[in-house]
């Protein structure tokens, strides 16, 4: 084996109370491609900040070359020849200056002196396309006529030009289509051949069968595994990301009668998300699944009316409503706890109580002006079935943990008038104990009548709390599990754009 | 220690700025503290307070009107050419002001919510386009009683004691203007902060998307406090015609920025740290008391700038400190 360029040992991070990475491990050799895997929240991107200089581990160390290395700047990982490709390109790329210019960015801040040749900065740029096999970009146009793939390559350009050891590509896939991912596959090829390390991240599993050669899985913080390619297999990966944290939970859902339909859409079209039917019945829980960019976000949006749907019917206990905006989404009863908690649930500057109280202000009106005794008294009552950790009503929700912050968010919306919720991702960010208090509330919820749509990317959630889950991949539902036929396997291998091929329900390839 | 230094003077600091201000001209000057001067002082700032509450909605929507300065120097002269020119009753000469008030604020909300153009460069824009019309209603000129016209001949009106009374009487020995800041002070204070539609105001200006959430129309909520900043500017505009005694061209833009800055030396009050109406007030008070004492003491006109100036930046920096402070005992 080729020798080591990047080593990682024993890093640590805690955000809070929070252990992000508790023992990360990596290993790469030079002129490899390395698969990074592990579910939402097992520490992947949180070791990919700390390599890259962005947040500074608490514990462990890395080797570069053999050598320690401390980052404490983004730009100290890059003197030392570590680059990082970001899944969102358009945060690294200016978008007025040329391709040249964009490709060379790094040196303009590095170097000494006034003056620059263009000359000399069209050569260096075109060596390093040139060295990618990227022979058809003009380097003269703005960056922000280029499409994400041909951004993308700027940015892998832009590392060339320096001496680089380690590249990262953080899910640089996902906004691909299928034949710009192939070029990209080629381009990474193309650098392993250079003696480059290059660290993958992807959700999507036929991908790294297809090129990577080493894949490292994680989960909880830990590595679980390193293994070269051929020695693992799909269901071994999936096995490891998933592990058994969950065992001792055992599915809290209620048995539940099939009552009144409540909910339903009917060809639904806006941007990515393609006709998505579903209907949902009273007191049921419906699971709808996907990983990160499937469009479940977008498809919760929807229902609620903050970006109406291009096309298509929208059914609240069987008439037909037009949801323009939330206002009229909450007038039908239907509520939405959003992923960005701190960002779109919460007025994070503001009391308890003013959070609370504030989707029905209305009933807490006496003769024109605000009741805050009332308020209070409704406060204290969430705080207490919610079981809301607080000194009291009047606490500002900035000082709460992420758990008891959802809480508040869930609280906002515990009413007799909402019969449906919308629950997109409400367990990220939340401890395990908050966790399993949010489940039982959600059942709690189902038991009442209410209908409930349950959005999420952590697989064992669903199945714990779902009765019916629904499969969804890059905006289109691709497969429906009963609760009864539903395993972890089968969801994780839909929900990343596999199909099942034999007919024994057992996975033994993997394709798109 | 610092921090907490830095806490007190966040909540108290402006108004133990006011007393130490107070205390210090009372001992230097016998004239200070007495009634007829803070009738003055009051009576000074009534006008740039009523003009700076019309900001102080905008800013607790996240918004910022610039335009403010010049709806008021259009109110200003349409106030006074509809006595001087027209001759119209009492009742229209108050009323239609404000219908001009509204005007403007729909503009500005067409121009920001509608259009989408980030509220600090639309007011800008509809600043310069107020300011250029009323500059042009009037030909440049100022309003008098009885002015020669352009036309020929001279304008059919004078100013109405009746109206002159709003800007220069006194009722139970209080100026009309002071009370009407006062009212409006009060008023604009109980609706931000005890009716639903204040905490609506609120909350979407700190975080217009989680209001979206929770089923506010933000795009109205914008509007309407860009109308109430067109209103009061119009009362302002209104209350200047009826203090001078005549339309002076450009009477509100001097104003703009005092109104901006007491608004914000008004974040400090109390420990807000928002835009709030009391705030507004006591910030108009700290520059007002300050000036005043200053002339007293003979300091020439010109470096008044200078005090305004500083009187902003502590302010600022007691808040932005407190700010920062706050954010990095609150981050994981």
């Amino acid at each position: 084996m080729s020798e080591v360029v990047l080593e990682m040992k024993k890093i640590s991070k805690s955000f809070g109370q929070v252990m992000a990475l508790r023992d990360g491990e990596l290993v790469v050799h030079k002129g490899e491609i390395h698969a990074l895997l592990g579910a939402n929240g097992a520490g992947k991107s949180t070791l990919m900040k700390i390599l890259s200089g962005v947040y500074r581990q608490d514990q462990g160390e890395i080797l570069v070359n053999n050598e320690e290395a401390l980052f404490q700047h983004p730009r100290d990982a890059k003197e030392k020849g570590i680059f990082c490709v970001y899944q969102e390109v358009d945060t690294a790329i200016v978008p007025q200056l040329t391709v040249a210019e964009n490709i060379m960015l790094d040196r303009f801040s590095q170097e000494k002196g006034w003056f620059f040749s263009r000359k000399e900065l069209h050569r260096q740029a075109q060596e390093a396309l040139t060295l990618l096999d990227v022979n058809d970009m003009d380097l003269n146009q703005a960056a922000s006529n280029l499409s994400l793939a041909k951004k993308q390559l700027v940015l892998i350009a832009r590392a060339l030009v320096q001496t680089t050891k380690v590249i990262i590509f953080d899910e640089p896939t996902a906004p691909l289509s299928h034949r710009e991912a192939e070029k990209l596959f080629h381009v990474i090829r193309q650098l392993r051949g250079k003696g480059i390390g290059c660290i993958f991240i992807t959700h999507r599993l036929p991908e790294v069968f297809a090129i990577a050669d080493v894949v490292t899985v994680m989960r909880d913080g830990r590595r679980i595994s390193t293994v070269p390619i051929d020695q693992i297999t799909q269901e071994m990966v999936i096995e490891q990301m998933l592990g058994e944290v969950w065992h001792e939970e055992s599915k809290i859902m209620h048995s539940y009668k099939r009552g009144e339909e409540v909910l339903a859409l009917k060809n639904i079209n806006l941007g990515k998300l393609q006709n998505i039917s579903l209907n949902v019945y009273e007191g049921e829980v419906v699971g709808i699944a996907g990983l990160v960019g499937a469009g479940k976000t977008e498809l919760a949006k929807t229902i609620f009316g903050n970006t109406p749907a291009k096309s298509g019917e929208i059914m609240v206990s069987g008439k037909k409503v037009q949801l323009k905006h939330p206002k009229a989404a909450i007038a039908c009863g239907i509520t939405h706890i959003p992923e960005e908690r701190r960002k779109e649930g919460l007025f994070i500057n503001e009391t308890i109580s003013k959070n609370v109280t504030f989707p029905q202000l209305k009933k807490y009106v006496r003769a024109g002006f605000m009741n805050r005794k009332a308020e209070r008294k409704a406060t204290e009552e969430v705080i207490s079935t919610l079981q809301v950790k607080t000194k009291d009503a009047e606490v500002e929700v900035n000082h709460l943990s992420g758990g008891n912050q959802q809480k508040i968010v869930i609280g906002k919306w515990l009413s007799d008038e909402a019969k449906i919720y919308l629950f997109d991702e409400p367990t990220k960010g939340v401890d395990i104990g908050a966790k399993r208090e949010i489940l039982k509330l959600i059942q709690q919820l189902a038991k009442e009548g209410k209908a409930i749509l349950y959005f999420s990317s952590e697989i064992q959630e669903l199945l714990t709390v779902c009765h019916r889950v629904l499969v969804m991949y890059d905006g289109k539902f691709v497969k429906e599990f009963t609760q009864e036929k539903a395993t972890k396997e089968k969801i994780l291998l839909y929900a990343s754009g596999g199909k099942e091929v034999n007919h024994e329900g057992q996975i033994d390839r993997i394709s798109i | 220690m610092k921090d907490k230094l830095i806490a007190f003077l966040f909540k108290y600091g402006a108004i133990t700025l006011l007393i130490l201000i107070i205390c210090y001209f009372t001992s230097v000057s016998s004239f200070f503290l007495t009634y007829d001067n803070f009738s003055d002082i009051l009576r000074s700032i009534s006008i740039v307070t009523v003009l700076a509450l019309g900001v102080t909605f905008t800013l607790v929507v996240d918004g910022f009107d610039l335009s403010v300065g010049s709806t008021m120097s259009l109110a200003t002269v349409f106030t006074a050419s509809l006595m001087v020119w027209y001759d119209l009753p009492l009742w229209l000469v108050l009323l239609l002001p404000i219908i001009v008030g509204v005007a403007v604020g729909l503009f500005n909300s067409f121009l920001i919510v509608v259009i989408g153009i980030p509220d600090l460069l639309a007011t800008l824009s509809s600043m310069y386009i107020v300011a250029g019309l009323h500059r042009t209603y009037t030909e440049g000129y100022s309003i008098y009683n009885h002015m020669p016209l352009t036309s020929g001949g001279t304008a059919i009106g004078a100013f109405s004691n009746a109206f002159l009374w709003i800007g220069q009487g006194h009722l139970l020995g209080i100026p009309v203007p002071v009370w009407i800041m006062m009212i409006l002070v009060l008023a604009s204070y109980c609706f931000l902060n005890y009716t639903r539609w204040g905490r609506i105001f609120y909350m979407t200006g700190g975080n217009a998307e989680a209001a979206t959430l929770s089923g506010v129309k933000v795009k109205k909520i914008k509007c309407m406090a860009y109308v109430i900043s067109g209103i009061f500017a119009s009362i302002a505009g209104v209350l200047f015609t009826a203090r001078v005694g005549s339309g002076q061209i450009d009477a509100g833009a001097p104003l703009l920025m005092e109104a901006v800055a007491a608004v914000f030396v008004g974040y400090s009050v109390l420990g807000a740290g928002k835009p709030n109406a009391l705030g507004t007030f006591f910030g108009a008070a700290v520059i007002g008391v300050l000036l005043n004492g200053l002339t007293i003491m003979n300091l020439p006109y010109y470096a008044f700038d200078i005090i305004k100036g500083t009187v902003l930046v502590l302010a600022l920096a007691v808040t932005y400190m407190y700010a920062k402070n706050k954010s990095s005992t609150n981050s994981l």
